[in-house]
């Protein structure tokens, strides 16, 4: 294998999936380019077509592009054996999904150990990592329930520490708050952000924009191409106001000089 | 600073001006972190001069420069009650940006589609924003309340773009 030297931890190259064949044939992806580097929390929006579950699976080797290429860790994902493939999956990227994807017959903490123990960790180590990952997801207690026992977002809270098991390089979810209610989408957020500030690199496609806005960047996409993209963090050369209150970054204006309305504030109508 | 919240808030007891203000401030958290000393007592002093609060000095603290109680009248009472009783809602205006995509569409002098990406990019920044400070707020917090309005208001306006971004997707595929 060989490494491209780049700083990226995830490369996207010219990337494009058609399903169907000759002139029946659908783009799903047409031609995108995508760096995230190590620690980023990515965001792809769009609506629901545009493509962006497809991109996701490419970059996590669930499905192969029919052109281009994708690195992890400068690795190639794209074009792999199946053997080669698979164990990257296991053990390169965890994966979040809209529906957990728990498996119903196995208690919390078998599920979050499972993808350990298939790595070929010892029982016992695979326990003591799942331990751990329900302890930092806040369901320590819930160790021996069925998921049939917890509430949606203590599910997704579970399927996020199965994804965490083999301490994947990058953490894909795809719509992790689609099945979601607006307290169980704040647990996520909650969790996704602590994820974040340990310095996982996430990427994650959604038409949430709760979800969304915690990303450090955003990308926009449309009929299978990225159209937009910004950075929602600093280094914009947005001044971000001051009189700043802490981490939270309130009061004043929120930036750009043109744009209308000032912070929080103003959103609550105290102004004039 | 609207004067029948300041009104309102002296409702319960009278009060210095100082207090008033914490007051304020722990209801509305980080959404009135702008609010100053000065919004507070020039709103008082109005409302003096209109009769709707007397002031009297109180025993208080000689270290305090502001001995200065407030409290209602009967007018500022009816006042109060009057404001709880009547019905006002802000009408959000979405005319203007409606506008402004059909202005840009017909003379061909922008991609609206472009002018709904600068706009989701300021909303998306706002709403990460207000999203912060509600999760950093402690559960008890009623000032998390408020924030939780403005993260509701943020994303339906974000969903209103959604729409925005269908309709004048497909009116491009058309020309």
């Amino acid at each position: 294998m060989t490494n491209t030297g780049d700083t990226s931890l995830l490369r996207a190259r010219g990337l494009r999936k058609d399903y169907g064949k000759a002139n029946a044939h659908l783009r799903a992806v047409d031609g995108v380019d995508l760096e995230v580097a190590a620690g980023e929390t990515v965001a792809v929006m769009g609506p629901s077509g545009c493509g962006k579950s497809t991109l996701l699976h490419l970059l996590g080797g669930l499905e192969r592009p029919t052109a281009g290429e994708v690195r992890l860790a400068g690795r190639r994902v794209d074009n792999v054996g199946e053997r080669a493939v698979a164990r990257l999956r296991r053990d390169a990227v965890g994966f979040v999904f809209q529906a957990f994807h728990l498996l119903d017959e196995l208690t919390t903490i078998e599920n979050v150990e499972l993808p350990a123990l298939l790595a070929g960790r010892s029982p016992r180590a695979a326990r003591r990592r799942a331990t751990s990952l329900l302890e930092q997801v806040g369901l320590a207690d819930r160790a021996g329930f069925l998921p049939s026992a917890l509430s949606g977002g203590q599910r997704q809270r579970v399927a996020i520490a199965r994804a965490l098991a083999n301490d994947p390089l990058v953490v894909l979810a795809d719509e992790p708050t689609g099945n979601l209610d607006s307290a169980a989408t704040v647990e996520v957020l909650r969790l996704f952000d602590s994820l974040h500030a340990a310095g996982q690199t996430l990427v994650i496609v959604t038409h949430d924009s709760r979800i969304a806005a915690t990303a450090d960047r955003l990308i926009s996409m449309r009929d299978g191409a990225f159209v937009d993209e910004t950075r929602l963090t600093g280094g914009t050369g947005l001044s971000r106001s001051t009189g700043l209150s802490g981490s939270t970054g309130l009061s004043g204006s929120t930036g750009d000089a043109g744009a209308a309305g000032g912070g929080l504030g103003a959103f609550a109508g105290l102004e004039g | 600073m609207q004067q029948e919240v300041v009104l309102a808030m002296l409702a319960k007891e009278p009060s210095h001006g100082y207090e008033l203000r914490a007051r304020l401030r722990q209801a509305l958290g980080p959404a009135g972190e702008d609010l100053n000393a000065g919004q507070v007592y020039v709103t008082l002093a109005r409302l003096e001069k209109a009769g709707l609060v007397e002031s009297g000095q109180s025993a208080g603290l000689p270290d305090r420069p502001d001995r200065k109680v407030y409290a209602l009248t009967a007018g500022g009472q009816q006042r109060v009650a009057g404001w709880l009783a009547e019905v006002s809602w802000p009408r959000p205006d979405l005319a203007e940006f409606h506008l402004k995509l059909i202005a840009a569409a017909t003379a061909r002098l922008a991609d609206p589609l472009t002018i709904v990406d600068a706009q989701r990019r300021e909303l998306l920044r706002r709403l990460r924003e207000a999203q912060r400070a509600a999760m950093a707020e402690p559960d008890d917090s009623r000032a998390a309340l408020l924030l939780e309005g403005i993260v509701l208001r943020l994303q339906a306006d974000l969903r209103w773009l959604e729409a925005c971004e269908r309709h004048w997707a497909v009116d491009k595929d058309r020309s």
